[in-house]
């Protein structure tokens, strides 16, 4: 296998990693090298934080491994390999009739990706979250490749959601959901504050629901923001996709305080006060920001961090405060989501429960590293959690508590690598696999 | 008219992104190598991309009983028979002049063998009056280097085979298309030093079908590559001799 001495980031861009990568392009050769050389693996690096880097170890990009394998007609399971992004799933079979039934805010996000983050999507509370629809997973394990599947027990637990460490994952098997078509009825409607938005989600109806939060808003306009209601419906998609590219780093006023007001106050009038519907191709609502390719390069070199917790449903006081203290901060991006989450998990380590979750971005600036520490011990303080996919700030007490089944998980693991060669940066910085996890 | 593509060398990355595009437009795909597993896996991924049928069958570029039953399955197909050579191999220059034996192996692989399969298929083309030949070869192959002159050399020589190819083919209907890519970021470009404008396989795929509609004869790919070969071709050889480029 061919090392290339690489230094790479995550998509915040704010941590970054240096070390040997390999790029193997067919599963003989990952195989191969797996039994060789145990390291972990990633995909697109659509994470934000350090979960998919190894600094001063070795990584595998997968990216190459890319196909589908096999599709079974009459009941929508798909298999394919780790490194095939999301959205090339859904294009490949939406207009067959067939869609992955949970696809997270990026179609770029690899399948691996998705299994090991154990994403969710704006249908949480309908469907679950990723893993829970995946039915079987090929690990290589150092010189073995072991096939498992939900009744595999506690390794099936620690894989889904388990950060890629009880081994690389190569292969997955994917239940389909039946579809009508790749468009999407969309309806979208103004939100005046906090608790609009929370009764406007206890009455919504919808499969795919999600609000965009004014970060920035404060006082009467608190949690203001726009709500989108969305349902698949038929019709087929014929456009191409012509994408925007981000070609070089913005410069650090491009999204500073007052820039960001502005841009969320139109954001906020474009949907006019009675509200609208549409009809769109069924990515624009599911992977809005992929229409602009680097968008990261909008937060200039030093990049960002995106914070993402999930509070208690009746923890509804702690999220107000966390918005205050967002509003206040100055800090905010115009890239903030709110969305109520159903219980669906699929693994020890999976990041959904119960509740709403909140998401912003903010600038690698002053301050906003110490704002997001202070987000997260509210989070923990409320029985909440921090999403590791998003995470690149926090501390291994900040997050202790906050997965009740982190010692499972950690024994498992522990056992299925036990030279700890599947370590990622994250897993060390919050010392997941340590003692009294 | 229904197209249907040999692809040899289909798992190299460039084949797999042509392949692809051709999925995409309906294309019958016989998918060739010597790594079966590989080949039905993106045997499957092309079908689910549109293909209208995908085989994955054995070739080796050193075993020329591997060639006649490819040209019997192709030739069982209605319509239009085209090919695309992907073959190949590159060792290291400082191993082959350790082991000289080790040149037997590059010229197979990176002409000879793809000759003689594509002079077997010539006729066949010939007598269906169309069709498509795309010969994938290599900028080292314009001018001997110090770093790869025993590969550049296999290459020119199919590359010489090719022009002789577009000549007999053209008056029977058929096309030859030339392809010299330069730098691509593949298994054989990875982790090697001093790459510049790398282009991704996808890249090229598209440029070689383009050049495919468009009747091209010789491309290189990305373009830009024309005018730095034309400037190496053009360093007299009393300095170039000299240089390590």
């Amino acid at each position: 296998m061919v090392w290339n001495k690489l230094t790479y980031t995550g998509w915040g861009r704010a941590r970054s990693a240096s070390g040997e990568v390999a790029r193997p392009e067919r599963q003989s050769t990952l195989a191969r090298a797996v039994a060789e050389t145990l390291a972990p693996a990633f995909g697109m690096r659509r994470s934000y934080g350090d979960v998919a880097l190894n600094d001063g170890g070795k990584a595998y990009d997968i990216t190459r491994l890319d196909r589908v394998l096999s599709f079974d007609a009459e009941t929508g399971i798909v298999e394919v390999e780790a490194g095939m992004p999301i959205g090339d799933l859904g294009r490949a079979y939406a207009s067959k009739g067939w869609i992955p039934p949970v696809m997270p805010g990026t179609g770029f996000a690899t399948v691996g990706g998705c299994i090991a983050n154990d994403v969710h999507g704006k249908n949480h509370h309908v469907k679950g979250s990723f893993g829970q629809h995946v039915t079987e997973i090929t690990l290589v394990q150092s010189t073995k490749t072991r096939v498992i599947t939900p009744r595999s027990g506690k390794l099936w637990k620690a894989t889904v959601g388990g950060l890629g460490q009880t081994g690389v994952i190569a292969k997955a098997k994917i239940q389909l959901m039946p579809c009508k078509g790749d468009m999407m009825v969309l309806t979208e409607r103004r939100i005046s504050d906090l608790d609009d938005f929370l009764m406007a989600f206890d009455e919504s109806k919808t499969d795919y629901t999600v609000g965009w939060i004014d970060a920035t808003a404060t006082g009467k306009h608190l949690g203001r923001g726009i709500l989108e209601e969305g349902e698949i419906t038929s019709g087929i998609n014929k456009k191409g996709d012509g994408a925007l590219e981000v070609p070089f780093n913005a410069p650090g006023w491009a999204l500073s305080g007052p820039v960001v007001r502005v841009f969320n106050e139109l954001y906020f009038r474009r949907v006019p006060t009675r509200g609208r519907t549409s009809v769109k191709p069924i990515t624009d609502p599911f992977f809005p920001l992929d229409a602009i390719h680097n968008w990261n390069r909008l937060y200039g070199k030093r990049g960002f961090n995106q914070f993402q917790c999930v509070v208690p449903p009746e923890r509804v006081d702690v999220l107000r405060k966390m918005l205050e203290k967002i509003g206040a901060s100055h800090l905010a991006s115009p890239l903030a989501v709110l969305k109520k989450m159903g219980p669906g998990r699929g693994g020890y380590m999976s990041f959904p429960m119960e509740g709403y979750t909140l998401a912003v971005d903010f600038p690698n600036r002053e301050g906003s590293q110490e704002l997001i520490s202070e987000l997260t011990d509210m989070a923990q303080d409320a029985g909440g959690r921090i999403y590791f996919a998003k995470d690149g700030v926090a501390e291994a007490a900040q997050v202790a508590g906050m997965y009740p089944d982190q010692g499972l998980w950690a024994e498992t693991v522990n056992e299925a690598d036990p030279s700890h060669a599947l370590e990622t940066d994250l897993v060390r910085r919050l010392n997941l696999r340590g003692k009294g996890a | 008219m229904h197209q249907t593509w040999i692809i040899l060398g289909a798992t190299s990355s460039m084949a797999r992104a042509m392949a692809r595009r051709l999925a995409k437009d309906g294309a019958t795909l016989l998918l060739c190598g010597r790594d079966m597993d590989d080949l039905s896996a993106t045997a499957s991924d092309c079908l689910a991309r549109g293909a209208t049928k995908t085989e994955a069958l054995r070739f080796d570029a050193r075993d020329r009983a591997s060639f006649a039953p490819i040209i019997e399955r192709a030739t069982k197909e209605e319509g239009t028979i085209n090919c695309a050579v992907f073959v190949g191999s590159m060792p290291e220059q400082s191993s082959i002049d350790a082991d000289p034996a080790l040149i037997d192996g590059v010229v197979q692989d990176s002409h000879i063998g793809p000759a003689t399969f594509l002079s077997l298929l010539a006729p066949h083309l010939e007598e269906r009056g169309q069709g498509t030949v795309v010969g994938v070869t290599s900028v080292a192959g314009d001018r001997g280097r110090i770093g790869n002159y025993v590969y550049g050399s296999a290459k020119a020589g199919f590359a010489i085979y090719l022009s002789g190819l577009r000549n007999r083919l053209t008056r029977a209907g058929g096309h030859v298309v030339t392809v010299k890519p330069g730098f691509v970021d593949t298994a054989m470009t990875w982790g090697i030093e001093g790459m510049f404008l790398v282009a991704t396989p996808d890249a090229v795929a598209k440029d070689i079908l383009k050049a495919v509609r468009k009747k091209k004869n010789v491309i290189y790919t990305p373009f830009f590559w024309r005018y730095i070969m034309l400037i190496i071709r053009h360093i007299p050889e009393f300095i170039f001799k000299k240089m390590s480029i």
